[in-house]
Protein backbone atom coordinates (compact mmCIF):
# COMPACT_ATOMS: atom_id res chain seq x y z
CA UNK A 1 0.00 0.00 0.00
CA UNK A 2 1.15 3.52 -0.79
CA UNK A 3 0.97 6.04 2.05
CA UNK A 4 1.10 9.79 1.43
CA UNK A 5 2.48 11.97 4.23
CA UNK A 6 2.15 15.75 4.05
CA UNK A 7 5.67 17.12 4.35
CA UNK A 8 7.46 20.44 4.52
CA UNK A 9 10.45 19.02 2.61
CA UNK A 10 11.37 16.30 0.13
CA UNK A 11 13.40 13.95 2.36
CA UNK A 12 12.67 11.48 5.14
CA UNK A 13 14.28 13.96 7.55
CA UNK A 14 11.63 16.58 6.74
CA UNK A 15 8.90 17.41 9.20
CA UNK A 16 5.31 16.39 8.67
CA UNK A 17 3.34 19.43 7.51
CA UNK A 18 0.34 20.25 9.68
CA UNK A 19 -1.68 21.19 6.57
CA UNK A 20 -2.90 18.32 4.44
CA UNK A 21 -3.81 20.29 1.32
CA UNK A 22 -1.39 23.20 1.40
CA UNK A 23 1.82 21.37 2.30
CA UNK A 24 4.64 21.82 -0.25
CA UNK A 25 5.39 18.09 -0.68
CA UNK A 26 3.98 14.64 -0.15
CA UNK A 27 6.31 11.83 0.78
CA UNK A 28 4.82 8.74 -0.85
CA UNK A 29 5.99 5.67 1.04
CA UNK A 30 5.38 2.17 -0.28
CA UNK A 31 4.87 -0.24 2.63
CA UNK A 32 5.43 -3.26 0.38
CA UNK A 33 8.80 -2.27 -1.10
CA UNK A 34 9.94 0.12 1.65
CA UNK A 35 10.80 2.73 -1.00
CA UNK A 36 9.71 6.35 -1.04
CA UNK A 37 9.43 9.30 -3.38
CA UNK A 38 8.71 13.00 -2.83
CA UNK A 39 6.14 14.69 -5.04
CA UNK A 40 5.37 18.37 -5.32
CA UNK A 41 1.93 19.34 -4.11
CA UNK A 42 0.48 21.38 -6.95
CA UNK A 43 -2.51 22.32 -4.79
CA UNK A 44 -0.44 24.17 -2.20
CA UNK A 45 -1.10 27.54 -3.83
CA UNK A 46 -4.62 26.86 -5.14
CA UNK A 47 -6.90 29.88 -4.98
CA UNK A 48 -9.67 27.84 -3.43
CA UNK A 49 -10.69 24.23 -3.08
CA UNK A 50 -7.13 23.11 -2.27
CA UNK A 51 -8.39 20.26 -0.09
CA UNK A 52 -10.63 18.91 -2.83
CA UNK A 53 -7.94 19.15 -5.48
CA UNK A 54 -5.24 17.63 -3.26
CA UNK A 55 -7.50 14.74 -2.27
CA UNK A 56 -8.38 14.17 -5.92
CA UNK A 57 -4.68 13.92 -6.85
CA UNK A 58 -3.95 11.61 -3.93
CA UNK A 59 -6.81 9.42 -5.08
CA UNK A 60 -5.60 9.48 -8.70
CA UNK A 61 -2.13 8.35 -7.52
CA UNK A 62 -3.63 5.18 -6.08
CA UNK A 63 -2.74 6.06 -2.49
CA UNK A 64 -4.24 3.84 0.22
CA UNK A 65 -3.67 6.02 3.29
CA UNK A 66 -2.74 9.59 4.17
CA UNK A 67 -0.97 10.87 7.26
CA UNK A 68 -1.01 14.56 8.14
CA UNK A 69 -1.24 17.03 10.98
CA UNK A 70 -4.76 18.13 10.19
CA UNK A 71 -7.39 17.34 7.58
CA UNK A 72 -10.17 19.74 6.62
CA UNK A 73 -13.79 18.82 5.86
CA UNK A 74 -13.68 18.96 2.05
CA UNK A 75 -10.53 16.86 1.75
CA UNK A 76 -11.98 14.48 4.31
CA UNK A 77 -15.13 13.99 2.25
CA UNK A 78 -13.20 13.21 -0.95
CA UNK A 79 -10.66 10.94 0.73
CA UNK A 80 -13.43 9.06 2.49
CA UNK A 81 -15.37 8.60 -0.75
CA UNK A 82 -12.19 7.20 -2.27
CA UNK A 83 -11.88 4.78 0.68
CA UNK A 84 -8.48 6.21 1.56
CA UNK A 85 -7.57 5.72 5.21
CA UNK A 86 -6.93 8.96 7.08
CA UNK A 87 -4.52 9.41 9.97
CA UNK A 88 -4.24 12.92 11.38
CA UNK A 89 -2.53 14.43 14.39
CA UNK A 90 0.95 13.37 13.31
CA UNK A 91 3.97 15.38 14.46
CA UNK A 92 7.73 15.08 14.00
CA UNK A 93 9.94 13.88 11.18
CA UNK A 94 8.71 11.70 8.33
CA UNK A 95 11.14 8.84 9.06
CA UNK A 96 9.81 8.40 12.62
CA UNK A 97 6.22 8.71 11.44
CA UNK A 98 6.72 5.88 8.94
CA UNK A 99 8.14 3.68 11.72
CA UNK A 100 5.23 4.48 14.02
CA UNK A 101 2.77 3.84 11.22
CA UNK A 102 4.31 0.45 10.47
CA UNK A 103 3.99 -0.48 14.14
CA UNK A 104 0.29 0.44 14.02
CA UNK A 105 0.64 3.30 16.48
CA UNK A 106 -1.72 5.63 14.63
CA UNK A 107 -5.47 5.41 14.92
CA UNK A 108 -7.66 6.11 11.93
CA UNK A 109 -9.40 9.50 12.04
CA UNK A 110 -13.15 9.42 11.77
CA UNK A 111 -13.91 13.11 11.23
CA UNK A 112 -12.22 16.27 9.95
CA UNK A 113 -10.23 17.97 12.71
CA UNK A 114 -10.01 21.51 11.36
CA UNK A 115 -12.36 23.85 9.50
CA UNK A 116 -11.98 24.89 5.89
CA UNK A 117 -9.16 27.41 5.29
CA UNK A 118 -7.07 26.12 8.22
CA UNK A 119 -4.09 25.76 5.88
CA UNK A 120 -4.28 29.35 4.66
CA UNK A 121 -2.44 30.61 7.71
CA UNK A 122 -5.05 33.10 8.79
CA UNK A 123 -5.49 31.54 12.17
CA UNK A 124 -9.00 30.29 11.55
CA UNK B 1 -21.91 59.89 -12.74
CA UNK B 2 -20.98 56.76 -10.82
CA UNK B 3 -18.50 57.12 -7.96
CA UNK B 4 -17.25 54.02 -6.18
CA UNK B 5 -15.61 54.07 -2.78
CA UNK B 6 -12.93 51.46 -2.21
CA UNK B 7 -9.93 51.09 0.08
CA UNK B 8 -7.60 48.12 -0.08
CA UNK B 9 -7.46 47.95 3.70
CA UNK B 10 -10.70 47.34 5.57
CA UNK B 11 -11.96 49.59 8.34
CA UNK B 12 -10.60 52.81 6.85
CA UNK B 13 -13.97 54.53 6.52
CA UNK B 14 -15.52 53.63 3.14
CA UNK B 15 -19.06 53.38 4.47
CA UNK B 16 -18.67 56.60 6.44
CA UNK B 17 -17.57 58.44 3.30
CA UNK B 18 -20.26 56.83 1.10
CA UNK B 19 -23.11 57.61 3.49
CA UNK B 20 -22.03 61.17 4.29
CA UNK B 21 -21.32 62.00 0.65
CA UNK B 22 -24.76 60.68 -0.29
CA UNK B 23 -26.41 62.85 2.38
CA UNK B 24 -24.56 65.95 1.19
CA UNK B 25 -25.78 65.85 -2.42
CA UNK B 26 -29.09 65.75 -4.25
CA UNK B 27 -30.54 63.29 -6.78
CA UNK B 28 -28.59 60.40 -5.24
CA UNK B 29 -28.68 56.66 -5.49
CA UNK B 30 -26.64 54.96 -2.77
CA UNK B 31 -25.55 51.44 -3.74
CA UNK B 32 -24.01 49.14 -1.14
CA UNK B 33 -21.96 46.46 -2.93
CA UNK B 34 -20.27 45.21 0.25
CA UNK B 35 -22.66 42.28 0.13
CA UNK B 36 -20.78 40.21 2.71
CA UNK B 37 -21.41 42.79 5.39
CA UNK B 38 -23.49 45.69 4.07
CA UNK B 39 -23.60 48.56 6.53
CA UNK B 40 -24.96 51.62 4.72
CA UNK B 41 -28.54 50.78 5.71
CA UNK B 42 -27.63 51.10 9.40
CA UNK B 43 -26.95 54.81 8.84
CA UNK B 44 -29.48 55.58 6.08
CA UNK B 45 -32.33 53.51 7.60
CA UNK B 46 -34.12 53.16 4.27
CA UNK B 47 -37.68 51.93 3.82
CA UNK B 48 -37.26 48.74 1.79
CA UNK B 49 -39.79 48.55 -1.04
CA UNK B 50 -38.56 45.60 -3.03
CA UNK B 51 -36.80 42.35 -2.27
CA UNK B 52 -35.59 39.76 -4.80
CA UNK B 53 -33.35 36.71 -4.63
CA UNK B 54 -30.08 36.03 -6.47
CA UNK B 55 -29.27 32.54 -7.67
CA UNK B 56 -26.41 30.86 -9.51
CA UNK B 57 -26.68 27.69 -11.59
CA UNK B 58 -24.95 24.79 -9.84
CA UNK B 59 -24.43 21.33 -11.33
CA UNK B 60 -26.54 18.31 -10.51
CA UNK B 61 -25.39 14.95 -11.81
CA UNK B 62 -27.81 12.55 -13.40
CA UNK B 63 -26.43 9.29 -12.05
CA UNK B 64 -28.17 7.19 -14.70
CA UNK B 65 -26.25 8.94 -17.46
CA UNK B 66 -22.89 9.59 -15.71
CA UNK B 67 -20.08 7.09 -16.28
CA UNK B 68 -17.63 8.82 -13.91
CA UNK B 69 -15.21 9.85 -16.67
CA UNK B 70 -13.97 12.83 -14.64
CA UNK B 71 -14.16 15.42 -17.42
CA UNK B 72 -16.23 17.77 -15.20
CA UNK B 73 -13.55 17.62 -12.53
CA UNK B 74 -10.81 18.44 -15.07
CA UNK B 75 -12.57 21.50 -16.46
CA UNK B 76 -13.73 22.98 -13.14
CA UNK B 77 -11.48 26.00 -12.56
CA UNK B 78 -12.60 26.35 -8.96
CA UNK B 79 -11.89 22.85 -7.63
CA UNK B 80 -15.57 22.47 -6.86
CA UNK B 81 -15.80 18.92 -8.22
CA UNK B 82 -14.02 15.70 -7.28
CA UNK B 83 -14.51 12.37 -9.04
CA UNK B 84 -13.37 9.32 -7.12
CA UNK B 85 -14.36 5.72 -7.77
CA UNK B 86 -16.50 6.98 -10.69
CA UNK B 87 -18.54 8.98 -8.22
CA UNK B 88 -18.95 12.75 -8.77
CA UNK B 89 -18.81 14.85 -5.60
CA UNK B 90 -19.93 18.45 -5.99
CA UNK B 91 -18.99 21.20 -3.56
CA UNK B 92 -21.62 23.71 -4.55
CA UNK B 93 -20.35 26.35 -2.12
CA UNK B 94 -17.20 26.62 -4.26
CA UNK B 95 -19.13 26.68 -7.56
CA UNK B 96 -19.03 29.96 -9.49
CA UNK B 97 -21.87 28.89 -11.77
CA UNK B 98 -19.69 29.13 -14.88
CA UNK B 99 -21.37 26.14 -16.54
CA UNK B 100 -18.16 24.51 -17.83
CA UNK B 101 -18.94 21.12 -16.29
CA UNK B 102 -22.29 20.73 -18.00
CA UNK B 103 -20.94 22.16 -21.26
CA UNK B 104 -18.04 19.72 -21.45
CA UNK B 105 -19.80 16.61 -20.08
CA UNK B 106 -19.58 14.14 -22.99
CA UNK B 107 -22.73 12.31 -21.87
CA UNK B 108 -24.74 15.43 -21.05
CA UNK B 109 -25.22 14.00 -17.60
CA UNK B 110 -25.06 17.35 -15.77
CA UNK B 111 -28.10 19.55 -15.31
CA UNK B 112 -27.94 22.96 -13.76
CA UNK B 113 -30.27 23.95 -11.00
CA UNK B 114 -30.54 27.33 -9.38
CA UNK B 115 -29.12 27.79 -5.94
CA UNK B 116 -30.08 30.89 -4.01
CA UNK B 117 -27.00 32.73 -2.78
CA UNK B 118 -28.31 36.10 -1.68
CA UNK B 119 -30.91 38.85 -1.87
CA UNK B 120 -31.22 42.34 -3.29
CA UNK B 121 -33.20 45.02 -1.48
CA UNK B 122 -34.18 48.37 -2.90
CA UNK B 123 -35.86 51.26 -1.17
CA UNK B 124 -35.55 54.91 -0.32
CA UNK B 125 -35.03 57.39 2.45
CA UNK B 126 -36.21 60.93 1.80
CA UNK B 127 -34.61 61.79 -1.55
CA UNK B 128 -32.03 59.02 -1.52
CA UNK B 129 -32.65 55.92 -3.59
CA UNK B 130 -31.11 52.91 -1.92
CA UNK B 131 -29.94 49.47 -3.13
CA UNK B 132 -27.94 46.80 -1.41
CA UNK B 133 -27.23 43.10 -1.66
CA UNK B 134 -26.84 40.55 1.07
CA UNK B 135 -24.89 37.36 0.49
CA UNK B 136 -26.46 34.44 2.33
CA UNK B 137 -24.53 33.20 5.36
CA UNK B 138 -22.11 30.42 4.41
CA UNK B 139 -21.92 31.42 0.73
CA UNK B 140 -18.55 32.35 -0.68
CA UNK B 141 -19.36 33.83 -4.09
CA UNK B 142 -20.15 37.49 -3.73
CA UNK B 143 -19.59 38.69 -7.36
CA UNK B 144 -22.90 37.29 -8.70
CA UNK B 145 -24.76 39.20 -5.96
CA UNK B 146 -22.72 42.35 -6.64
CA UNK B 147 -23.52 42.12 -10.37
CA UNK B 148 -27.24 41.94 -9.56
CA UNK B 149 -26.95 44.94 -7.23
CA UNK B 150 -25.26 46.89 -10.03
CA UNK B 151 -28.07 46.05 -12.45
CA UNK B 152 -30.25 48.32 -10.27
CA UNK B 153 -28.03 51.34 -10.97
CA UNK B 154 -30.03 54.35 -12.16
CA UNK B 155 -27.76 56.35 -14.47
CA UNK B 156 -30.06 59.38 -14.26
CA UNK B 157 -28.85 59.85 -10.73
CA UNK B 158 -25.50 60.53 -9.10
CA UNK B 159 -24.61 57.02 -8.01
CA UNK B 160 -22.44 56.38 -4.96
CA UNK B 161 -21.22 52.83 -4.53
CA UNK B 162 -19.80 51.47 -1.29
CA UNK B 163 -17.29 48.74 -2.21
CA UNK B 164 -16.10 45.76 -0.20
CA UNK B 165 -12.51 46.05 1.10
CA UNK B 166 -9.52 44.41 -0.56
CA UNK B 167 -8.36 44.17 -4.14
CA UNK B 168 -9.83 40.86 -5.32
CA UNK B 169 -12.84 39.81 -7.45
CA UNK B 170 -15.59 41.43 -5.32
CA UNK B 171 -13.81 44.79 -5.46
CA UNK B 172 -13.12 44.59 -9.19
CA UNK B 173 -16.73 43.58 -9.88
CA UNK B 174 -17.83 46.59 -7.85
CA UNK B 175 -15.59 49.34 -9.21
CA UNK B 176 -15.38 48.42 -12.88
CA UNK B 177 -17.48 50.59 -15.19
CA UNK B 178 -17.62 53.35 -12.58
CA UNK B 179 -16.41 56.86 -13.47
CA UNK B 180 -14.27 57.52 -10.41
CA UNK B 181 -12.86 55.60 -7.45
CA UNK B 182 -12.38 57.25 -4.08
CA UNK B 183 -9.71 55.33 -2.17
CA UNK B 184 -10.11 55.76 1.57
CA UNK B 185 -6.99 55.09 3.60
CA UNK B 186 -5.35 55.86 6.92
CA UNK B 187 -1.79 57.02 7.66
CA UNK B 188 -0.48 53.67 8.89
CA UNK B 189 1.90 51.16 7.28
CA UNK B 190 -1.06 48.83 6.57
CA UNK B 191 -3.03 51.73 5.15
CA UNK B 192 -0.20 52.64 2.80
CA UNK B 193 0.55 49.08 1.72
CA UNK B 194 -3.07 48.29 0.88
CA UNK B 195 -3.59 51.70 -0.75
CA UNK B 196 -0.72 51.02 -3.12
CA UNK B 197 -2.29 47.65 -4.06
CA UNK B 198 -5.65 49.35 -4.68
CA UNK B 199 -3.96 52.01 -6.82
CA UNK B 200 -2.50 49.25 -8.99
CA UNK B 201 -5.99 47.81 -9.48
CA UNK B 202 -7.68 51.10 -10.44
CA UNK B 203 -4.83 51.90 -12.82
CA UNK B 204 -5.18 48.56 -14.53
CA UNK B 205 -8.91 49.19 -14.89
CA UNK B 206 -8.18 52.68 -16.21
CA UNK B 207 -10.44 54.46 -13.71
CA UNK B 208 -9.47 57.91 -12.39
CA UNK B 209 -9.04 57.95 -8.63
CA UNK B 210 -8.25 60.11 -5.63
CA UNK B 211 -7.48 59.52 -1.97
CA UNK B 212 -9.23 60.42 1.27
CA UNK B 213 -7.03 60.16 4.34
CA UNK B 214 -9.12 59.25 7.36
CA UNK B 215 -7.78 59.76 10.90
CA UNK B 216 -5.40 62.02 9.01
CA UNK B 217 -3.66 63.52 12.04
CA UNK B 218 -2.39 60.16 13.27
CA UNK B 219 0.56 58.16 11.98
CA UNK B 220 3.10 59.56 9.58
CA UNK B 221 3.50 61.48 6.33
CA UNK B 222 4.09 58.46 4.14
CA UNK B 223 0.66 58.50 2.50
CA UNK B 224 1.21 62.12 1.46
CA UNK B 225 4.65 61.28 0.10
CA UNK B 226 3.31 58.28 -1.77
CA UNK B 227 0.44 60.25 -3.34
CA UNK B 228 2.78 63.08 -4.37
CA UNK B 229 5.20 60.61 -5.93
CA UNK B 230 2.45 58.76 -7.79
CA UNK B 231 0.54 61.88 -8.81
CA UNK B 232 -2.65 60.86 -6.97
CA UNK B 233 -4.79 63.75 -5.71
CA UNK B 234 -5.65 63.87 -2.00
CA UNK B 235 -9.29 64.88 -2.04
CA UNK B 236 -10.06 65.20 1.65
CA UNK B 237 -8.67 64.70 5.12
CA UNK B 238 -10.85 63.59 8.00
CA UNK B 239 -9.18 64.07 11.40
CA UNK B 240 -9.12 61.54 14.21
CA UNK B 241 -11.89 63.04 16.29
CA UNK B 242 -13.57 61.38 19.23
CA UNK B 243 -16.81 63.16 18.29
CA UNK B 244 -16.85 61.51 14.88
CA UNK B 245 -16.19 58.12 16.44
CA UNK B 246 -19.06 58.59 18.89
CA UNK B 247 -21.46 59.74 16.18
CA UNK B 248 -20.56 56.77 14.02
CA UNK B 249 -20.84 54.28 16.88
CA UNK B 250 -24.37 55.53 17.55
CA UNK B 251 -25.36 54.78 13.96
CA UNK B 252 -25.63 58.47 13.21
CA UNK B 253 -23.97 60.43 10.42
CA UNK B 254 -21.34 63.14 10.55
CA UNK B 255 -23.23 65.56 8.30
CA UNK B 256 -26.32 65.39 10.51
CA UNK B 257 -24.41 65.91 13.78
CA UNK B 258 -21.58 68.16 12.54
CA UNK B 259 -23.26 70.23 9.79
CA UNK B 260 -19.97 71.88 8.72
CA UNK B 261 -19.10 68.57 7.10
CA UNK B 262 -21.90 68.90 4.60
CA UNK B 263 -19.98 71.54 2.65
CA UNK B 264 -16.76 69.51 3.00
CA UNK B 265 -18.43 66.53 1.34
CA UNK B 266 -19.99 68.90 -1.20
CA UNK B 267 -16.48 70.16 -2.02
CA UNK B 268 -15.30 66.58 -2.35
CA UNK B 269 -17.91 66.00 -5.03
CA UNK B 270 -16.91 69.19 -6.86
CA UNK B 271 -13.27 68.10 -6.90
CA UNK B 272 -14.23 64.74 -8.38
CA UNK B 273 -16.44 66.39 -10.98
CA UNK B 274 -13.56 68.66 -11.96
CA UNK B 275 -11.10 65.76 -12.30
CA UNK B 276 -13.53 63.88 -14.53
CA UNK B 277 -14.31 66.96 -16.65
CA UNK B 278 -10.61 67.81 -17.02
CA UNK B 279 -9.98 64.25 -18.22
CA UNK B 280 -12.78 64.59 -20.77
CA UNK B 281 -11.46 67.84 -22.24
CA UNK B 282 -7.92 66.47 -22.53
Amino acid sequence: MKVAISSNGDTLQSNVDQRFARCPYYIIYDTDSGSFEAVNNESSMAGGGAGIQAAQRISDMGIGAVISGNIGPNAFRVLSAASIKIYSGATGIIKDIIEKFKKGEYKQTSSPDVDSHFGMGRGN
Amino acid sequence: MIISIASGKGGTGKTMVAVNLALSLSNIQLVDCDVEEPNCHIFIKPDIENRSTVSIPVPEVNRDKCNGCGRCQEVCAYNAIAVVKKEVIIFSELCHGCGSCSYFCPLKAIDEKNKEIGIIETGRKNNIRFVHGKLNVGMMMSPPVIREVKKCIDKEKTVIIDSPPGTSCPVITTIKDTNFVILVTEPTPFGLNDLSLAVEVVRKLGIPSGVIINRSDLGNEKIDQYCAREGIPILMRIPFDRKIAEIYSNGDTIVRSLPEYKSKFGDLYKKIEKIINDKKTK
